[in-house]
C-alpha cells in the first residue's frame, strides 16, 4: 500500500530521473534535471552580463529582450493557434502610443499625460493593443488562412495611414514623439544612476520582464487554453466537433499575442528615447513572422532565440566591411551592409522553411538527440 | 461631371493594372493554393529590365522580352523555392514567397539605384479628347492591353488542353494527377503566366512617373482586389481590380472636399476599407467559392 500513495503523490524513483509517476510531473515547467540546471545556468549567465559586456550590447541586447516579448505574442496566436497575422505591427503600434501619451510630458507638442510609472503604462499599453485585438476577432472567426493574412496585412496599412495623419499623438513622419518614459519608484531606466549605467539598467529591467512574459506564455500553452489554441490550429473543424468553441479562442488568442504586443511595443522605444509613425510598417511585421519561423513555430524558446537572433544579425552585418573589403559600411556603395542585411532576411526565412521547419529550436532539438543517444545513432 | 469622368477614367486605367496583377496572384493560387507575396518583386523587376532594355531598343520589343525575362525568372523561383515545398503548410509556402519578394527586390533595388527609372514608353503624359473630357492615352492603352490580355487568358484556360490541365490541377490535384496530369508543370506554367502579367504590370504603373525604390508598394493594391473578388475566380479579380482602382481614384477626386477630416493621401489606403467591408458581409469575396467542411 504503501508504494501505490507513494504513485499517487508522485514521487521520485532514485535513478530514474525521467520515469513520472504522475501527470503533475510530466507536465512540470522544468520536468527534468538537465533542464533545471541548464535554465538556472542561463538565468545567472544573464543576470552577470550586464557586468561584462559594453553598453552598445546591452543596449541591443535590451532591445532583442523586448522583441522577444513581441515574438512570443505573434508565436501565440501564429504558433500555437495557427491564425496567420500579418499584423503584428499594428498592435505593436497600438502599444507603443498608448504608453508614449500617457508617459509624455503635458507640456510638450505631442499628446501627453505625465504618468510615468511604469506597470501602469505597460498595463494600459497592453490593454489597449488587447482590445484592438478583440475588434479584428470577428473578422477571425469568419476568415481563414490566407484571407486572414490579407486582412491584417490591411489593418498595418490602415494603421500606418491614421498614424501618420495624427499628428497630435505621433508627432507626424519624418519628426516622430519621445517614448515612453520608464520609470518606477522613483528610478529612472533610461538614466546613468549611482551605481549602473543607463544600459545596465534597461537590460536588467527588460530581461526581468522578459522572464515574467515567458513562464505566463509557457504555462498558458501547457494548460487548457494552450490545448485549446494548438486543437484549433491543426483542424478547427475536428475542434469544434470536441467542443472548443471557436469564436471564444480566436478572440482570446487575438486578445492575448495583442496584449503582448502592445507591451512590447510600449517597452520597444525607451531604449531608443525616440519614434516614428513611420516604422510600423508591413517591414515590421515580416520581421516578426521572421523571428518566430526562425525560432521555431509554436516554442517560446524558440521565439526568444529568434528574436536575440534577428536582434544581433545588423551587429554581425556591421563588422562585414572589415572582412570583405567591396562591402560599404554607407548607404552609398555598389553593395552595402543594409542590401546583405535585407538579403540575409530573405534568404533566411526561406532556407529555414525549407530546411530546418522547426527553427532555431528544431537544431537544438537535433543535436540534444544526438548527443542523448551519443556514440550511438539512435 | 466631366470631372467624374476624367476620374472614372484614370481609375479603370489603373484599375487594370491591378487586374492584371490580381489575375497572377489568383492564377497561382488556384495552382498551389497560396498567395504569392513575390508578385511585387516580379512586377518591380519587369519595370527595371525595361527601363534598361529601351536604351537601345525601341519600347515595343522592350516589353516583350522583359515578359518573358521576368516569366522566366518566376520559373527558376517557383523551381528552386517553392517545389521542394510541396505538401506543407499554405502559408509556410506563402512565407517563403515573401523571403524571395525581400530577395529579388534588394537587387533589383541595386539597379533602380537613387533615381527615378523612367521606362520610356510613348505615351508620357499626353492625353486625347473623348467627348469633351481630357483623358491620358497611359489609360487608354492599360485598359486596351488588359482587357487583350485577359480575354487571351480566358481563351487559353478555356480551349487549350493546358488550360485545361491548369483547371483540372486546381479542381482536384490527385484526381489530375491518376489522368496523367504533370502537377508539376502545371505549377510552373501557373508561376510563368503570373510573372509575365506582372511585368507588364510592371511597365504600365512605369508609365507617366517611372519607377523608384517605392514603386512595389503599388503591388499590393492588387491584395484587396482578389479579396473582393473572391481568391480562386479569374474573373472576380478582374472585376476586383478595376474596383479598386475606381475606388481610389473617385476617393483622390473628391475625399478632400467631403471628407477632410479622413487625411491627406487617404485614396492610398481606401481600397483595404472597401475590403474590409466586403469581407465583413461576403466572407469569401464577391465571386470566390464558399468552402464546405464537411464533418
Amino acid at each position: 500500500m504503501a508504494g501505490l500513495t507513494e504513485v499517487l503523490r508522485g514521487r521520485r524513483l532514485s535513478g530514474r530521473p525521467e520515469f513520472y509517476t504522475s501527470y503533475g510531473q510530466d507536465m512540470a515547467l522544468l520536468n527534468t534535471a538537465p533542464k533545471r540546471r541548464a535554465v538556472a545556468a542561463i538565468v545567472i549567465g544573464a543576470a552577470v552580463l550586464p557586468f561584462l559586456l559594453t553598453d552598445e550590447l546591452l543596449q541591443l541586447l535590451a532591445t532583442g529582450f523586448v522583441a522577444a516579448i513581441g515574438a512570443i505574442g505573434l508565436n501565440l496566436v501564429t504558433g500555437y493557434a495557427g491564425q496567420v497575422s500579418l499584423g503584428h505591427a499594428f498592435f505593436l503600434a497600438v502599444g507603443a502610443y498608448t504608453a508614449a501619451a500617457l508617459s509624455g510630458d503635458p507640456d510638450d507638442r505631442t499628446i501627453g499625460f505625465g504618468i510615468t510609472f511604469l506597470p501602469l503604462w505597460l498595463l494600459a499599453a497592453g490593454l489597449a493593443a488587447a482590445a484592438a485585438g478583440l475588434l479584428v476577432a470577428p473578422l477571425a472567426v469568419r476568415l481563414r488562412g490566407l484571407y486572414l493574412a490579407i486582412v491584417t496585412l490591411g489593418l498595418v496599412f490602415l494603421g500606418e495611414h491614421v498614424l501618420k495623419e495624427w499628428k497630435q499623438l505621433t508627432g507626424g513622419p519624418g519628426v516622430g514623439r519621445p517614448a515612453a518614459v520608464p520609470e518606477m519608484f522613483g528610478v529612472r531606466f533610461d538614466e546613468d544612476g549611482e551605481f549602473f549605467t543607463a544600459p545596465q539598467k534597461l537590460y536588467l529591467l527588460m530581461l526581468v520582464l522578459l522572464a515574467i512574459f515567458a513562464v505566463l506564455a509557457r504555462n498558458l500553452a501547457r494548460s487548457a487554453v494552450g490545448r485549446a489554441f494548438a486543437a484549433v490550429r491543426d483542424r478547427d473543424v475536428a475542434a469544434a466537433v470536441i467542443g472548443v468553441s471557436l469564436p471564444r479562442y480566436k478572440a482570446l488568442a487575438f486578445a492575448i499575442s495583442s496584449f503582448y504586443a502592445g507591451c512590447a511595443g510600449a517597452l520597444l522605444y525607451t531604449v531608443s528615447g525616440f519614434f516614428d509613425p513611420g516604422s510600423f510598417n508591413l517591414q515590421l511585421s515580416v520581421l516578426y513572422i521572421a523571428m518566430v519561423l526562425i525560432g521555431g513555430a509554436a516554442t517560446i524558446s524558440g521565439s526568444i532565440l529568434g528574436a536575440l537572433f534577428i536582434t544581433l544579425l545588423p551587429r554581425f552585418t556591421r563588422e562585414l566591411p572589415g572582412v570583405l573589403p567591396f562591402v560599404s559600411a554607407q548607404s552609398t556603395g555598389t553593395i552595402t551592409v543594409f542590401q546583405i542585411e535585407a538579403i540575409l532576411y530573405g534568404l533566411l526565412i526561406i532556407v529555414f522553411l525549407i530546411v530546418e521547419p522547426r527553427g532555431l529550436y528544431g537544431i537544438w532539438i537535433r543535436v540534444r538527440n544526438y548527443w542523448k543517444s551519443w556514440p550511438f545513432s539512435y | 461631371m466631366d470631372e467624374f469622368l476624367a476620374s472614372l477614367v484614370r481609375g479603370l486605367g489603373t484599375g487594370s493594372v491591378y487586374a492584371l496583377l490580381a489575375v497572377g496572384f489568383v492564377i497561382i493560387y488556384k495552382a498551389m493554393r497560396i498567395i504569392s507575396f513575390a508578385q511585387p518583386a516580379l512586377m518591380v523587376t519587369g519595370a527595371v529590365l525595361v527601363s534598361y532594355l529601351t536604351a537601345d531598343l525601341s519600347f515595343w520589343i522592350a516589353v516583350p522580352i522583359a515578359v518573358v525575362a521576368v516569366a522566366g525568372l518566376a520559373l527558376v523561383v517557383e523551381r528552386l523555392a517553392l517545389r521542394p515545398m510541396i505538401g506543407r503548410p499554405v502559408f509556410v509556402i506563402s512565407i517563403i514567397t515573401l523571403g524571395v519578394d525581400i530577395v529579388i527586390r534588394v537587387v533589383v533595388n541595386v539597379f533602380i539605384g537613387r533615381d527615378v527609372r523612367q521606362v520610356g514608353d510613348p505615351w508620357g503624359l499626353s492625353t486625347v479628347d473623348l467627348g469633351g473630357v481630357a483623358v491620358q492615352e497611359r489609360y487608354l492603352a492599360m485598359l486596351l492591353v488588359t482587357g487583350a490580355v485577359v480575354l487571351a487568358l480566358f481563351g487559353f484556360f478555356r480551349y487549350s488542353r493546358t488550360g485545361l490541365a491548369m483547371r483540372a490541377a486546381s479542381f482536384d490535384q490527385e484526381a489530375a494527377l491518376a489522368q496523367g496530369i504533370s502537377v508539376g508543370s502545371v505549377f510552373a506554367v501557373s508561376w510563368a503566366i503570373a510573372g509575365g502579367l506582372a511585368a507588364l504590370a510592371g511597365v504600365f504603373v512605369g508609365t507617366g512617373g517611372g519607377v523608384d525604390q517605392q514603386t512595389w508598394i503599388i503591388a499590393l493594391k492588387a491584395l484587396p482586389a482578389i479579396i473582393l473578388g473572391g481568391l480562386d475566380s479569374v474573373g472576380g479579380a478582374v472585376v476586383g481590380g478595376l474596383v479598386v482602382g475606381v475606388v481610389e481614384s473617385l476617393v483622390g477626386t473628391y475625399q478632400g472636399e467631403y471628407a477632410p477630416w479622413l487625411g491627406q493621401n487617404f485614396a492610398v489606403v481606401s481600397p483595404y476599407v472597401v475590403m474590409l467591408l466586403v469581407l465583413l458581409v461576403r466572407p469569401y469575396g464577391l465571386f470566390g467559392t464558399r468552402e464546405v467542411e464537411r464533418v
